[in-house]
């Protein structure tokens, strides 16, 4: 049955009344339908240099699971509180696999006009802003089948908006936990920085469970309208068994800066899309990226960005780390518009392979339709240097850790620029397990 | 009781040709020697090969730390056993910063449990990069990255003292220094100086050992010492050069082949 796990079954029909009969909104309901009316006549996306026609995206045991909920932070399992820093948390939303399950905003925030709320609460509460933005400027519904169908079975996500000239000095923080094997997450998280505001938001995922046979379809939408400065990390960490979708797209106005760290750590089979449009003049994004595969993972990490103002600038740093029989492919894309003088392209891929199973491939791409600019890359990939292994085992280190040492150094550009300490903790926690598991 | 290194009859191999054509020499705790001799001649040779260099194969001889033969063992081995080489072109660690990096240099050496107390570290740090004239900011950024030449031999020294091996092997640690920098280097071996310390100090040049001065030295021909002395003979390679140690033995061609150094 090989062939046949791709094909597309969806029953438009269920997909409503299932929605319906969870209450959902109106505006998410119409959204659900119009993605249902162009599923069938759309392509897949056609991620460079990855097959995908083997890859089964579409079967689902559970559309919709129900987990426990939470009362406070303290009655968060023990694997998510390591995730915070308990005392000085302010915002954080909490997601039990499908279910929405804490959600801690301080006053202050929400005296200012602030908006974070699960995706589907949202659509009911504030559904103009939600209507404006969602699946519009950044995602668009018929892009490819995988987004109609993220969209038509959205089950979960966050809804982040602050407004004008609103600066939030503490971190909003999403942790989802995937406990239940039967969860497929179809998480939709959009935020918009209106004008002159300012946000850093982190996303955790994280598994309690070994395995898993289901969907990931992520999609993230990141506006940040003129002279807005959004800062947004990532760790995402979740079982082997899932096919994975993982889209984050950026949107990035005049004077306006949108800066990712991700932590790419999922040990299943991962198409990985990040694309940032720099749409506005001098509008900047600094894209950081690091990835860990293991095992018989499959990973293609396409990182794009696309300039259409004047000077903006775009800088992308990717670092992967390949053992076992992993293989992954990196397509990194600086592409400068006509019209977009003055902006600057810059990209740097490096894998380190630590197998001779193990495949990584860097492809570095350029492509520029504008005389005035500024552009380079640079790619690698290579192994552990015997040289650098000798130096430090000859100061009495042993090789394991000369190892660990080398490689931890190799993904600290990274690491170190996630903004919430605690993240970063868990993000080297992770690399550390990962690197060194058999 | 003091130490001894000895090395005995030791082959070295470069990918199937032959470097070390039989070295002996035997160096105790309390001493200094000297390897002097011309470019290609295998003086980096016998360094890199005493610590385990991955591309340097011994094909016969040993190599005794008190009877102990460290040929047989894992570099990281050599060094807990008390041996370290200070080296021409040490790495760079992107990622790791030079004070964890030492910090787990000497935690290595220690039993687990017992590792060293961060106060006191840091006093002994700092300490001994005054007394390098190290920038103290040197201790917080990457492993060597970034490093001038002079910085970097520099902290080859700052970790020879820090670890304060039996024996330091040091590979051309005066390349590429100008004099402020080689006095610096200078003080910091004469600083580990005594009965508990003995070096093998590798140059091609004279300079080096107007500040150090070495106990016993010896000249590197065709892969093998040809002439070992004290003092003086440094002073009369330094005046007369090389060629009357040739003549002298017959010798025509010093190197082991023009392409290796």
């Amino acid at each position: 049955m090989a062939t046949e796990v791709n094909e597309f079954v969806i029953n438009a029909d269920e997909v409503i009344s299932r929605a319906e009969s969870r209450g959902e909104s109106e505006l998410l309901i119409s959204k659900k339908k119009e993605a249902l009316a162009t599923i069938e006549n759309l392509e897949m996306p056609k991620p460079d240099k990855t097959k995908i026609n083997k890859w089964d995206f579409f079967t689902v045991s559970e559309p919709v699971t129900d987990s426990a909920v939470y009362g406070s932070l303290e009655e968060l399992p023990e694997a998510v509180r390591n995730l915070l820093d308990i005392e000085h948390t302010k915002n954080i939303y909490v997601q039990h696999n499908n279910t929405p399950a804490y959600l801690q905003v301080s006053d202050e925030l929400l005296d200012q006009g602030v908006v974070i709320e699960n995706i589907i609460e949202a659509s009911a509460n504030h559904p103009e802003l939600v209507e404006k933005y969602f699946m519009t400027e950044g995602v668009k519904i018929d892009e490819h089948k995988l987004a109609a169908y993220h969209a038509a079975m959205l089950n979960g996500g966050l809804f982040v908006y602050v407004p004008k000239n609103v600066q939030i000095k503490d971190p909003v923080q999403m942790v989802v936990l995937h406990d239940d094997e039967k969860t497929s997450l179809f998480n939709h998280v959009l935020i918009v920085a209106d004008e002159g505001s300012e946000l850093t938001y982190v996303e955790n995922y994280l598994s309690n469970v070994d395995r898993s046979n289901e969907q990931i379809n992520i999609i993230s939408e990141v506006i940040a309208k003129d002279n807005a400065k959004i800062n947004y990390g990532a760790v995402d960490f979740l079982a082997e068994g899932f096919t994975g979708y993982i889209n984050r797209r950026g949107i990035v106005g005049r004077d306006a800066t949108l800066d990712w760290a991700l932590g790419l750590m999922n040990d299943s089979n991962v198409i990985n899309d990040n694309t940032t449009y720099l749409m506005g003049d001098n509008s900047n994004s600094n894209l950081k990226t690091v990835v860990v595969g293991r095992g018989e993972q499959k990973l293609n990490f396409t990182t794009q960005i696309i300039h259409y103002g004047k000077d903006s600038v775009g800088h992308i740093l990717k670092h992967g780390v390949m053992k076992d029989s992993a293989s992954s492919i990196f397509n990194g894309i600086g592409y400068i518009k006509h019209g977009a003088a003055g902006s600057d392209a810059q990209q740097e891929s490096r894998v380190l392979m630590l197998s001779e199973k193990a495949r990584g491939d860097a492809n570095p791409i350029l492509l520029i339709d504008e005389d005035d600019v500024t552009a380079g890359h640079a790619a690698s990939v290579g192994r552990v240097d015997p040289i650098q292994l000798f130096y430090l085992m000859s100061r009495g280190i042993s090789q394991k850790e000369a190892e660990r040492l080398v490689i931890h150094g190799f993904l600290d550009p990274v690491v170190s620029a996630l903004p919430i300490e605690s993240v970063k903790k868990q993000l080297k926690e992770v690399i550390e397990l990962k690197v060194l598991s058999k | 009781m003091a130490s001894v290194l000895e090395i005995k009859d030791l082959h070295v191999e470069i990918d199937g040709k032959e470097i070390l054509k039989g070295v002996d020499l035997t160096i105790k705790q309390g001493e200094i020697h000297a390897v002097m001799g011309p470019n290609g001649t295998g003086k980096s040779t016998l360094a890199q090969a005493i610590m385990g260099h991955p591309r340097y194969d011994v094909t016969q001889g040993e190599v005794l730390l008190d009877g102990e033969n460290v040929l047989e063992m894992e570099v990281d081995e050599r060094a807990q056993a008390g041996l370290f080489l200070g080296m021409q072109y040490p790495s760079e660690i992107s990622g790791v910063t030079n004070s964890d990096f030492l910090r787990s240099a000497i935690n290595a050496q220690r039993e687990e449990g017992d590792e060293i107390n961060l106060m006191q570290f840091i006093k002994k740090l700092d300490k001994n990069m005054n007394y390098l004239e190290m920038d103290l900011d040197m201790s917080t950024r990457y492993l060597n990255e970034g490093f001038s030449g002079g910085e970097k031999k520099r902290n080859e020294i700052l970790q020879l003292m820090m670890l304060e091996p039996k024996f330091g092997i040091l590979d051309e640690i005066d390349s590429g220094l100008d004099i402020d920098a080689l006095k610096v280097v200078s003080k910091g071996i004469n600083e580990l100086r005594g009965e508990e310390f003995g070096a093998l100090i590798i140059t091609h040049y004279q300079r080096l050992l107007n500040y150090v001065a070495p106990d016993f030295v010896h000249v590197m021909m065709q892969g093998r010492v040809v002439k070992s002395g004290g003092q003086e003979l440094s002073q009369r390679l330094e005046a007369e050069g090389y060629d009357w140690i040739k003549e002298e033995l017959g010798i025509d061609d010093e190197t082991i082949a023009a392409d290796v150094e």
